[in-house]
């Protein structure tokens, strides 16, 4: 029987075999300057980042993840787009998106998506861990004190609510863009709750359809 | 390749094989009068048969259908939606079953709860058994039917069936069992086994897909009503010009099973074990999913600690062994296996099962080269998993 077409691009395929960037010594022997932690086991991904910055570079990164092969494909291959070409500025770092490391994965199939969202969170989870160790805490973008909500994907009270306020009134849509609940799916009710209560004080008028 | 997903489905046996060749002009509808379609249907009548010898019931006790889920749709919605004119369940609208049921059965059970049945799902314990007290607890004025699967799928746990099925009758409440993990591993004398209805199907058992059956205990509970209404194929239960060669393949299978079926079990559960302790002497951390005794001879569920299914799932696939998972991520929903969370466990544990289900075809050497290679997949994804095992 000759091999079967995969569910996945060639792309995640050599990642997820050959992962690129892997920490594989202990991480105080790598001494980064910045980690970032995201997802639980629970949820079935779980992603952890290393940074080493200089001059304001991310000059080297390491990660470990436990979960699929979309998750592990996808942080071998953020791990390389954030080195490569002597390393991105930790605010070009900041504002990777899924979609940038879906891109470069080829695609995912989409019940993966949700796979790829905690890399790019775990980016910027090392980088603000970064600019806290190093006293410049005001440079984190992030409101980092906001409480998470959705604990899969590390989605924050502050974040539903900035997106209500960016104009996302349904639930369907907020999940389209946070991929909050898409996880353990424990958080919904908490998540519709916050929504409806922003939705009753900036849109009086407007029904939200949950 | 080195096939272990037993449970999802069989290669066909080279006897059925030879069976389906040698059938395949047999066109004839049954259902006529003319030589030709007689002869499809003493060919028919003599599957029946050899099934009916084979579970010790009588031949116009079964019912083929295309499918196990076929045969579990037909018993579980003749139960709440009949009507009670000409069926024996109708007019009773409360249901028994159990939280690790195949989707066939829960699925069709959820469909129900919309349609005025109530449905009580009855729990399992750590190693996924069903308690004689809950059952017993369950049980209302208004229950029409107790459905409880004879072996699980995915955990390979086997319920105490003639236990539950005896209680059942006692209480006058007809008892079905999903029968499709466990023919050819269990035991199922239907001379003695006190179940009204059971479902069976063929592609488990080393059939082709689109046949299977459905048990109906004559004289005692014959009045169900059918899923597909039209001619009176199957006694009028299931319409539909027959799946000759379908129906033929499976009698064969049949006369396999009960040729085979006594070398077969020790052979599964030599494997079985001997993948287990294998598996565990060289592995740390890994956790039995399923109970340690009562279990299908070829069933094997093992959670390996910080690393999730898929990953093992396709990383031994590249090595060329097939297996499955109850980790969300196969799935296509989000989900673990219910099955697997229903022995309440933590969902890391779901996310990082495999199941390895042996067929007739594996050899100890398989078994073998399969410890080495998921010694190997374990290691490797362990060294890039953060969870640190301790």
């Amino acid at each position: 029987m000759e091999k079967m077409g995969w569910n996945y691009s060639d792309t995640v395929k050599d990642h997820f075999l050959k992962p690129h960037n892997v920490l594989s010594i202990e991480e105080s022997e790598y001494q980064p300057d910045g980690v970032g932690f995201v997802g639980s086991p629970a949820c079935g991904d779980m992603m952890k980042i290393f940074i080493k910055v200089k001059n304001d570079r991310i000059v080297d990164l390491k990660w470990q993840t436990f979960g699929c092969a979309s998750a592990i494909g996808s942080t071998s291959v953020l791990s390389d787009m954030v080195t490569e070409n002597g390393g991105m500025t930790l605010s070009e770092a900041y504002t990777i998106t899924p979609e940038d490391i879906i891109k470069k994965l080829g695609g995912l199939p989409s019940n993966k998506i949700h796979c790829s969202v905690l890399g790019d969170k775990a980016l910027r989870e090392a980088i603000n861990d970064y600019y806290k160790k190093s006293g410049r805490v005001d440079l984190i973008p992030h409101d980092k004190e906001s409480r998470v909500v959705c604990h899969c994907l590390n989605v924050t009270e502050h974040d539903i609510k900035m997106e209500v306020l960016e104009g996302v009134k349904d639930f369907d849509e907020l999940q389209k863009r946070t991929k909050a609940g898409t996880g353990c799916g424990k958080c919904v009710s908490e998540i519709k709750q916050i929504m409806t209560e922003m939705v009753e004080k900036y849109y009086k008028d407007t029904i939200y359809k949950g | 390749m080195i096939y272990l997903d037993n449970n999802s489905t069989t290669p066909l046996h080279p006897e059925v094989k030879n069976k389906i060749v040698s059938i395949l002009d047999l066109y004839g509808n049954p259902s006529s009068a003319h030589q030709i379609g007689r002869e499809a249907k003493s060919y028919i009548d003599e599957a029946r048969k050899t099934i009916a010898d084979f579970f010790k019931c009588l031949p116009e006790e079964i019912i083929f259908t295309a499918s196990g889920s076929e045969a579990n749709n037909t018993i579980l919605k003749s139960a709440s939606s009949c009507c009670s004119k000409h069926c024996s369940m109708g007019g009773k609208k409360h249901i028994i079953s159990s939280v690790i049921e195949h989707p066939s059965v829960l699925n069709t059970l959820r469909c129900l709860e919309g349609e005025n049945t109530e449905i009580t799902y009855l729990p399992v314990d750590k190693f996924g058994m069903i308690s004689k007290e809950s059952l017993l607890a369950a049980i209302r004025p208004e229950t029409s039917l107790i459905s409880i699967m004879f072996a699980n799928n995915e955990i390979g746990t086997i319920q105490p069936i003639a236990e539950f099925a005896s209680i059942a009758k006692e209480k006058g409440i007809q008892f079905h069992t999903d029968a499709v993990q466990a023919v050819g591993k269990v035991d199922i004398d239907l001379s003695t086994l006190p179940i009204d209805f059971m479902s069976v199907s063929g592609h488990k058992i080393y059939a082709p897909k689109g046949i299977g059956l459905l048990f109906r205990r004559k004289g005692t509970h014959e009045n169900i009503c059918p899923l597909i209404t039209g001619g009176h194929q199957e006694d009028s239960l299931r319409a539909g010009t027959e799946n000759t060669i379908g129906i033929i393949a499976l009698g064969e299978a049949f006369r396999q099973l009960k040729k085979e079926m006594n070398t077969e079990i020790p052979h599964l559960i030599n494997l079985r074990n001997r993948l287990e302790t294998g598996i565990k002497e060289n592995i740390s951390h890994v956790r039995l999913n399923g109970h340690p005794e009562k279990r299908l001879p070829g069933t094997l569920n093992l959670s390996f600690d910080a690393i999730e299914g898929e990953s093992i799932l396709l990383r031994l696939d590249l090595m060329g062994i097939a297996v499955s998972t109850g980790s969300a991520c196969s799935s296509g929903s989000l989900d673990p296996s219910h099955v697997i969370m229903a022995l309440g466990v933590e969902a890391e544990q779901a996310h990082g099962s495999i199941r390895f289900s042996i067929g007739r075809e594996n050899t100890i050497d398989d078994i073998e080269y399969t410890i080495k290679t998921v010694k190997e997949v374990v290691e490797t994804l362990r060294r890039i998993s953060p969870i640190k095992l301790k």
